[in-house]
């Protein structure tokens, strides 16, 4: 049965219904809502777990990496400043393969100061060697998170995992959410089993130095860690499709297969695309759309064989390129048409900063520039173009 | 470590370089970092302790007759127990090995 209920207060209970054991965390806008409630019903018995307030990000996830390391189910949530804040923890976090889950509700850095979305916060920490997926909507943040725990505990995995969800447009909006029984979540993620714990009866170390003769093999087995970590996410999720009877894999499409013209973008700006989607077919227009649920590690091969006879690409950015030649989510697609030899025009849009309105029209506008670009008329196909900024 | 670090392959670490074996850094010989060494004057010396308290590597020990010497294997040659010798009685010296 469907229950409306705020987006936030569904991520904390998402969280309860993977009963996690610790958490450990720091309110800032717009995540304020996912620690509170878990803080409620932590105070009111209603879940057991240790809620460890912190004076600061920074020792949220250094208390993360404390109650994971001793063996509990972590879960802790973001936003921002918050997350670069953590950003030295967060490498110790994978580095150590600690299976934590946090929720990151994306807000745009400062300065200046903003509360609203976008993707620079986690586009920052993208190298930190976590596990990312980006979710739609509510029932999305709902299962993913679900489906987070079960793919970081998974003894192939032994990641932490970033579960994205667009501030303030997910954040806090009210939707009719799906939630799965508590015996069908206990039986699809049975309990946390470390493969090495802190205890002082059994003592070992965690994180200890290594020296330049060891350093470089020790990078590289994370880095195939979170390499093979693919294959297992994609079994991870589609067993939850099929117990949970909700669909789910690492990219979705929408009017894909006769399209030539086709988006790539993350997150709840996925909605209004279709959107578009959908008035440009009215006009005989045809255009599709590639939805990228997991950004770490990049489903570079899935994504060629998807782009493989497409013409135009566009790409949808949340972030600026701070210098770089273009948004990252670009990045990762240039290089991958390079790598697998896809002949495809590619155009980068950077869309929606600070909590700006991206509309459907915005959109059509993009698909009909692009369209006409394809016919040899535009020099703008190697840089990108910041919609909306006046001039 | 059962073997010398730069043999192990990637695949030979544990997961997130967990250490099992406990005190396994009194492997890691230390002393080769040094450029000098502390040498003790035992005329001078009052066998205080106060060496030993102060040496950050605990690589000073007291031999039976109650002074002090330092464990080469660890001793990084920082000098600090020269610097907090009050009746002078240990030289840094340079370390000629």
């Amino acid at each position: 049965m469907k229950k409306g209920i705020e987006v936030s207060i569904a991520a904390s209970e998402a969280a309860k219904l993977a009963r996690v054991e610790a958490i450990a965390a720091y309110p800032i806008t717009p995540q304020t809502h996912i620690v509170e409630h878990l803080s409620d019903i932590v105070a009111n018995g209603e879940l057991d777990a240790v809620y460890v307030t912190v004076e600061s990000e920074h020792s949220a996830m250094s208390a993360c990496i404390g109650t994971s390391a001793a063996g509990a189910r972590t879960f802790t949530s973001t936003s921002a400043q918050g997350l670069e804040l953590m950003h030295e923890i967060l490498f110790i976090a994978s580095a150590l393969r600690l299976p934590i889950v946090m929720a990151v509700a994306n807000r745009a850095l400062s300065a200046p100061l903003s509360i609203w979305n976008d993707h620079s916060d986690v586009m920052a920490a993208r190298d930190c060697g976590w596990i990312q997926l980006f979710c739609e909507n509510g029932q999305e943040v709902v299962d993913t998170i679900i489906m987070a725990f079960r793919i970081a505990e998974d003894h192939r995995v032994l990641l932490p995992v970033m579960v994205n969800l667009d501030g303030f447009q997910l954040s806090h909006v009210v939707e009719p959410i799906d939630f799965p029984d508590q015996k069908d979540v206990d039986k699809f993620l049975p309990d946390y089993k470390p493969l090495y714990t802190l205890h002082p009866d059994r003592p070992l170390t965690m994180g200890a130095y290594a020296t330049p003769e060891l350093y470089t093999e020790a990078k590289f087995a994370q880095e195939q860690a979170i390499i093979n970590s693919l294959p297992v996410i994609k079994e991870i999720l589609s067993e939850y499709s099929k117990k949970f009877k909700r669909k789910y894999n690492i990219l979705e499409t929408y009017n894909f297969e006769k399209s030539d013209t086709v988006f790539i973008a993350m997150g709840s700006v996925n909605e209004n695309i279709m959107t578009a989607i959908d008035t440009l077919k009215k006009d005989k227009k045809s255009c599709g759309l590639v939805k990228v649920r997991l950004f770490r590690p990049f489903p570079d091969a899935e994504l060629a064989a998807l782009l493989e006879k497409k013409k135009n690409v566009i790409v949808i950015d949340r972030a600026m390129p701070a210098g770089g030649m273009n948004g990252p989510v670009y990045n990762e697609v240039a290089a991958l048409l390079r790598r697998y030899n896809i002949k495809a025009n590619l155009f980068n849009y950077i869309v929606g900063l600070g909590g700006r309105d991206v509309l459907p029209e915005d959109f059509i506008s993009v698909y009909d520039e692009v369209v006409k670009a394809k016919k040899g008329k535009s020099k703008e196909k190697t840089n990108y173009k910041v919609i909306g900024v006046r001039a | 470590m059962p073997k010398p670090m730069e043999e192990y392959k990637w695949h030979e670490l544990r997961i997130g370089c967990v250490i099992e074996e406990v005190g396994s850094a009194r492997e890691y010989k230390t002393g080769g970092w040094r450029s000098m060494k502390p040498v003790w004057d035992e005329s001078r010396c009052i066998k205080c302790g106060l060496c030993w308290l102060y040496c950050p590597d605990a690589a000073i020990y007291q031999k039976e007759d109650g002074f002090f010497t330092a464990d080469l294997d660890y001793c990084k040659g920082c000098g600090i127990c020269a610097h907090e010798c009050w009746p002078k009685a240990i030289k840094m010296v340079e370390d000629e090995k």
